[in-house]
């Protein structure tokens, strides 16, 4: 890529989108019949993104991280509990205006899916120029435009075709030119690329990074694979179990990651070039979000879990000048002890979550 | 329902000759010149075209592929196990079985021309297979101690209740869960669970060869990685063959012995793990293993493959891969190449760049790491340089 800029411009602009302590529960029904009742989800707690321009910000995260959510969060998709959206740092209304819409827009991960199969790609590009009235005269004219901009050449030729026509890379960068046609600042791309065959993927990826340079786009990538954040963004992030855990530049992150289940998930990750078999840094798998463990929710599968894991949710941490971690290790022991704000009898390990500390052998 | 063998259809084309095995060691299942179409005639799509495949006795052997590359027909066609409108129109799959009780061979059965009965003897309790959706593979509505007494019961009908039992909760304990979950149902369990119950099950009735297609797809990282390594620990233990399945090539550099490429139904190109991640000889190869991001060093742009997997309904002429291939020469246009031994012994490419009076480029000719290698420590040519 042509600029691997990290932390693009370090706070100094206001970033084009931004989530502020985001925190969105969903109910869920459990059993059914006379025991049937409602239990409280708890997807994303606290979660605080900047998405600034000409950059890439990853969020990286196993299945049931939450990243999704925040995506859709950003999205106004989904209304938080809690939390607010900015927009160049204004908050955002909480209906999904067309307004809204017009600068903030969404990739989905399965191009088959989000595209209507009885209708051609002209059709799927000309609604949104028609609705958002951004194509300048000629709506044909600003289609093949946008056809050229995602690398469909020629044009003309895929213009007339219909979703089935197409492979999946191609249906891919239908849906992001579909994306681009209303003129978005912002583009939330959750897992882009996880649908696609391996050969195809870096092709998606580097228009990803071609839209980020030329036109100054800000991207959210969203993503399980943290080889692929580490290519294309210029900040990732790391959620588990709902929450942020690390935050840093991409290199720096997968260079010398701070939190232990960032630790774990570079440890686990396919890597051919190691020279050895890793050692996994911890076992076990994520929390149930119904019953989310006191403390820092990584503690039941944490190698390093001390006592105040268990009962304190821990600080954000600056580890470095744009690195941050959210964990117990990086606070000097003399203030790991309760300061001011204290226990309160209410944070004492209840006994669901030392259960969770057993793990399956 | 077994597969149907469709052998006179196909035009009779020349023998297929016993050929050495690659790597010498003997080997426990053979595939030779298998062909598969999807439905009959001029419209028949081949799925699988002249396969030919070794699966040494105790290795790991990796069938890597894009999605309709063929590498699942393969498999399930192997064993007869592929749904219409699926049928094999030439080849011989032979498995050279072992007893269990002395290690002698038993006769070699060819699985293609074996009937109903000897397919059910060979089936599960000699070759098992581990699905990608473990959800699906299992039954929603039993137990998973009662899936695995009924197995029991089925195959091993010496075995009283309570022993089905203890030996049912000695192969959870195998792969990692404890034997209380006898009395879950699937849909109690995680994926990674449903999995390690899948992947004991196939192990129940101490298999020679498991095929493993796509078993950790849908599972996240650590998970995944959990459960390939107690496979491979217990691989050695239980020596058991396995032909991995998967379109994650980084994986299998990881945890294969050696790996076959797949491309649009062929075979391209057979090699150790090793050898084929650090000096790849088909440039089909040499660009998926461009298309994984570097977890380490120095970020900089890859391009990956251009073009996209062909339609299979409607192949290019000669060499599948041409269009996609910045080395194709007009011969790749025309003639489809076989795959074949280089001069190095150990490994096999169908690709005209290796053949006759062609000039391979420089990226294709990396000098090869060493011929055996242990499978847990790569060794680093450091002439070689990095493949990726």
């Amino acid at each position: 890529m042509t600029t691997l800029a990290v932390a693009p411009n370090a706070g100094t602009e206001t970033p084009v989108l931004e989530g502020r302590g985001l925190t969105k529960s969903f109910w869920v029904k459990r059993n059914s019949g006379l025991l049937a009742r409602r239990s409280r989800l708890h997807a994303v707690d606290d979660v605080s993104v900047q998405l600034d321009a000409g950059a890439v910000t990853a969020v990286v995260g196993e299945s049931g991280s939450g990243k999704t959510t925040v995506a859709r969060l950003l999205a106004r998709i989904v209304k938080p509990d809690t939390g607010e959206v900015l927009l160049d740092g204004h908050p955002v209304a909480a209906a999904r205006s067309r307004k809204f819409a017009a600068q903030v827009q969404m990739v989905f991960q399965d191009p088959f899916a989000s595209l209507n199969p009885v209708h051609r790609v002209r059709h799927h590009l000309t609604r949104p120029l028609q609705i958002h009235h951004t194509a300048d005269g000629d709506v044909d004219e600003a289609v093949l435009q946008l056809l050229h901009r995602v690398a469909l050449d020629p044009p003309a030729k895929f213009a007339d075709k219909f979703p089935h026509e197409l492979s999946g890379g191609q249906r891919q960068r239908v849906a992001i030119a579909r994306a681009l046609a209303v003129r978005p600042r912002v583009l939330l791309a959750d897992e882009p690329v996880s649908m696609l065959d391996v050969s195809i993927r870096l092709g998606v990826l580097n228009l990803l990074a071609d839209l980020r340079d030329r036109e100054r786009l800000a991207i959210l990538y969203v993503t399980h694979d943290i080889a692929s954040a580490r290519y294309l963004a210029d900040t990732i992030v790391v959620m588990y179990a709902g929450q942020l855990v690390e935050a840093a530049p991409s290199v720096t992150l997968t260079d010398s990651p701070a939190h232990p289940y960032t630790q774990l998930l570079l440890s686990a990750a396919p890597d051919p070039e190691r020279l050895e078999r890793p050692v996994l840094a911890a076992r076990g798998a994520p929390p149930s979000l119904l019953a989310p463990p006191p403390g820092c929710r990584f503690h039941p599968r944490c190698p390093h879990v001390m006592e105040i894991c268990k009962r304190m949710a821990p600080p954000t941490v600056t580890v470095s000048p744009d690195h941050a971690a959210a964990c117990w290790l990086h606070v000097d022991p003399a203030d790991r002890v309760v300061d001011g704000a204290g226990v309160t009898p209410g944070t004492s390990p209840n006994p669901e979550g030392e259960a969770e500390v057993q793990r399956p052998p | 329902m077994s597969t149907p063998v469709v052998s006179d259809l196909s035009s009779p084309g020349p023998p297929v000759a016993p050929r050495d095995v690659a790597e010498g060691a003997d080997p426990v299942l053979e595939i030779r010149g298998l062909c598969v179409e999807y439905g009959f005639g001029d419209d028949a799509v081949h799925a699988v075209s002249d396969c030919d495949l070794s699966l040494g006795r105790g290795r790991v052997l990796g069938l890597a592929g894009e999605s309709g590359s063929g590498k699942s027909t393969l498999a399930m066609a192997a064993i007869r196990l592929l749904r219409s409108p699926g049928v094999i129109t030439a080849g011989e799959v032979l498995f050279h079985s072992r007893s269990a009780a002395d290690g002698e061979p038993a006769p070699t059965l060819d699985l293609l021309a074996a009937g109903e009965e000897e397919l059910r003897a060979v089936r599960w309790s000699e070759i098992a297979i581990v699905l990608q959706s473990a959800l699906n593979a299992l039954n929603p509505v039993s137990t998973i101690g009662a899936q695995f007494d009924e197995l029991l019961a089925t195959h091993r009908p010496g075995l009283g209740r309570a022993s089905r039992r203890d030996r049912a909760g000695d192969l959870l304990e195998l792969v990692g869960m404890t034997a209380d979950r006898l009395r879950s149902y699937p849909h109690e369990m995680s994926g990674g669970m449903r999995q390690r119950a899948m992947i004991a099950m196939a192990l129940a009735l101490d298999p020679q060869v498991m095929i493993l297609d796509e078993p950790t797809t849908a599972l996240d990282v650590v998970t995944q990685r959990e459960i390939l390594e107690e496979l491979m620990g217990l691989r050695d233990r239980l020596g058991f063959a396995a032909l991995f399945i998967t379109h994650d090539l980084s994986l299998l550099v990881e945890f294969a012995d050696d790996i076959a490429v797949m491309y649009a139904g062929r075979l391209m190109e057979r090699a150790p793990a090793a050898s084929l991640f650090r000096a790849p000889r088909l440039p089909y190869t040499y660009g998926l293993l461009h298309c994984f991001p570097p977890m380490h060093g120095e970020r900089y742009r890859m391009e990956g493959i251009p073009g996209s997997p062909p339609d299979m309904r409607d192949l290019p002429p000669g060499c599948a891969f041409h269009p996609r291939c910045q080395w194709a020469m007009p011969r790749c246009r025309q003639d489809v190449p076989k795959l074949e031994p280089l001069a190095e012994s150990r490994r096999e490419v169908a690709c005209w760049l290796h053949r006759d009076d062609a000039t391979a480029p420089a990226e294709l000719t990396l000098p090869d790491p060493a011929v055996a290698q242990p499978r847990t420590a790569p060794v680093i040519d450091a002439s070689a340089g990095r493949a990726v």
